[in-house]
């Protein structure tokens, strides 16, 4: 598919909050993205799928402004994009805690960096910590969590700092599979919830298409968008009916006939 | 270590030892070990002398001096090197070949250059220690998980705040056991500095009892210069078990 039916897909008055124009990324001779350009709608959630080695972290990681495009720009809320900001917030892989530091001094910690008073910030946090399920757990450390119950305090101080996007590098790949789908529905009902932009970074087509408004094929070598599909038929649904509905079914199937020559 | 089906408290060899002592020197089998109890009673006699205690104090100060300079200059460095290829290229050919340097035949060249007195001693205190800790640091911060950098930057932190809140923490374990190793050789600076540099303090106890072969006090004040560095040594391994929880989960 070429880049003029990808415009046809995003409809025009669509409000956009994060705005990807162009980008490319080179390490040394290899191109890592070429020529990316993608519009995330607000307070939805935008999955970029795709095989291992597509780029999908790299363009997460340039659009939090971890790492610099080497040519084209990322807008969000209007700004062009020059480092990490107040405005965007990572979840990351492996959850990235301090081991040194109290499950209540983790989720505080963006709002420490910000230099937020102590008994401000630790109110904040309680309360997210409230919200993901964690409450008992403040003065617990990351090393007596599981893995999921990890991934939740990730999630709260990413949350804590109220970005108005919150960007998840596959937050869930690290947790097993039923911690998984309890966290893909928590995640249904945070974007319902919160008037957030999420981009969520996944390899997996299922996760893919059960949580996503907006899904973004990502083929590689050199990564482009190949593709970008809205579900539209099943998002209203409870969760435990998406699973079964036939457009879900189909989308999946869809996805993983154009994904399968990719797939070494 | 348990025997006959009972636990042995903490260090009961050094009673083993002890008695080892005790039988050789009653056997009078050279000048040279007295037995541990009329070293003991030595110790007793001295250790309110104004000379020991005077002894004490500047021992203690130059030592003291020479391991918070060594600390203050040695973790940031280290850390720094962990950091930064530039800094780490330039100086880890220096901090290597000063780790393994015979920093003994350095004092006299440290005498020309900064006198007989106490500067002198000090400096020679900070060679020993610091080059440890330096790399101890280093090496702490070079395996630190880098998403742990990536999460302070995404969340706004300047450099200053991920020296603060994320390298030294994250290096810690590997920053007090350098810390330990390096305190444990600024006991040897401090002495060889007494002795070599200007006889003052415990080097100069040694000087006077062993010229005179007053083996006795030559060793009590062995045993309370093994005492207290034993003391500070196991102080600081105490620190170390503290942040063992995560050393192993970072």
């Amino acid at each position: 598919m070429d880049m003029s039916q990808i415009k046809d897909a995003v409809v025009p008055e669509v409000d956009v909050a994060v705005s990807v124009r162009g980008v490319s990324k080179n390490y040394g001779e290899v191109e890592a993205l070429k020529n990316l350009s993608l519009d995330f709608p607000r307070g939805q959630l935008t999955s970029l799928l795709g095989p291992s080695g597509c780029g999908k972290t790299t363009l997460l990681k340039i659009i939090a402004g971890l790492l610099d495009a080497t040519s084209g720009e990322v807008e969000v809320n209007g700004k062009i994009v020059t480092g990490p900001g107040p405005n965007r917030a990572f979840v990351f892989q492996d959850f990235a805690l301090l081991p040194w530091a109290s499950v209540l001094r983790n989720v505080a910690f963006g709002l420490e960096l910000r230099g937020i008073a102590r008994s401000e910030r630790e109110s904040i946090a309680e309360k997210y910590i409230k919200n993901v399920g964690l409450a008992g757990f403040e003065q617990s450390y990351p090393h007596e969590l599981s893995g999921g119950m990890r991934q939740r305090v990730g999630l709260a101080r990413a949350l804590a700092v109220d970005a108005k996007v919150l960007l998840l590098d596959e937050p869930f790949s690290a947790v097993d599979e039923q911690t998984r789908r309890k966290f893909q529905e928590d995640l249904l009902a945070l974007v319902q919830n919160e008037n957030k932009t999420f981009i969520f970074v996944t390899h997996s087509i299922e996760e893919a298409v059960y949580v996503s408004d907006q899904i973004a094929i990502l083929l590689p070598r050199p990564s482009r968008v190949s593709e970008i599909i809205r579900p539209s038929g099943f998002r209203d649904k409870p969760v435990d009916q998406i699973r079964r509905d036939p457009e879900y079914l189909d989308i999946v199937d869809k996805i993983w006939a154009s994904l399968r020559n990719y797939v070494e | 270590m348990k025997l006959f089906g009972r636990k042995l408290p903490a260090m009961s060899s050094l009673l083993l030892w002890g008695l080892l002592w005790e039988i050789i020197g009653q056997l009078e089998v050279t000048f040279f070990v007295p037995p541990l109890s009329e070293v003991l009673v030595t110790l007793y006699s001295i250790i309110g002398t104004k000379a020991f205690l005077k002894a004490l104090s500047e021992t203690a100060y130059a030592f003291s001096s020479g391991v918070v300079i060594s600390i203050l200059i040695g973790i940031p460095v280290g850390i720094l090197m962990g950091t930064s290829r530039i800094v780490d290229e330039i100086l880890l050919p220096w901090v290597n070949m000063f780790l393994s340097a015979p920093l003994t035949a350095l004092v006299p060249v440290l005498m020309v250059l900064f006198g007989f007195g106490m500067k002198s001693i000090i400096i020679t205190t900070v060679l020993f220690a610091i080059w440890i800790i330096v790399l101890n640091s280093r090496a702490g911060v070079m395996q630190i998980n880098r998403s742990l950098v990536e999460m302070a930057r995404s969340f706004g932190a300047s450099k200053m705040d991920s020296f603060v809140k994320i390298y030294f923490w994250a290096a810690l374990p590997e920053i007090l056991g350098g810390v330990r190793i390096g305190v444990i050789r600024a006991v040897k600076g401090v002495i060889i500095g007494q002795l070599l540099i200007s006889i003052v303090g415990f080097g100069a106890l040694f000087e006077l009892y062993s010229a005179n072969f007053l083996m006795a006090h030559f060793w009590a004040v062995l045993l309370v210069l093994f005492g207290l560095a034993f003391s500070i040594s196991e102080f600081l391994a105490y620190l170390e078990r503290r942040v063992a929880y995560y050393a192993a989960k970072r």
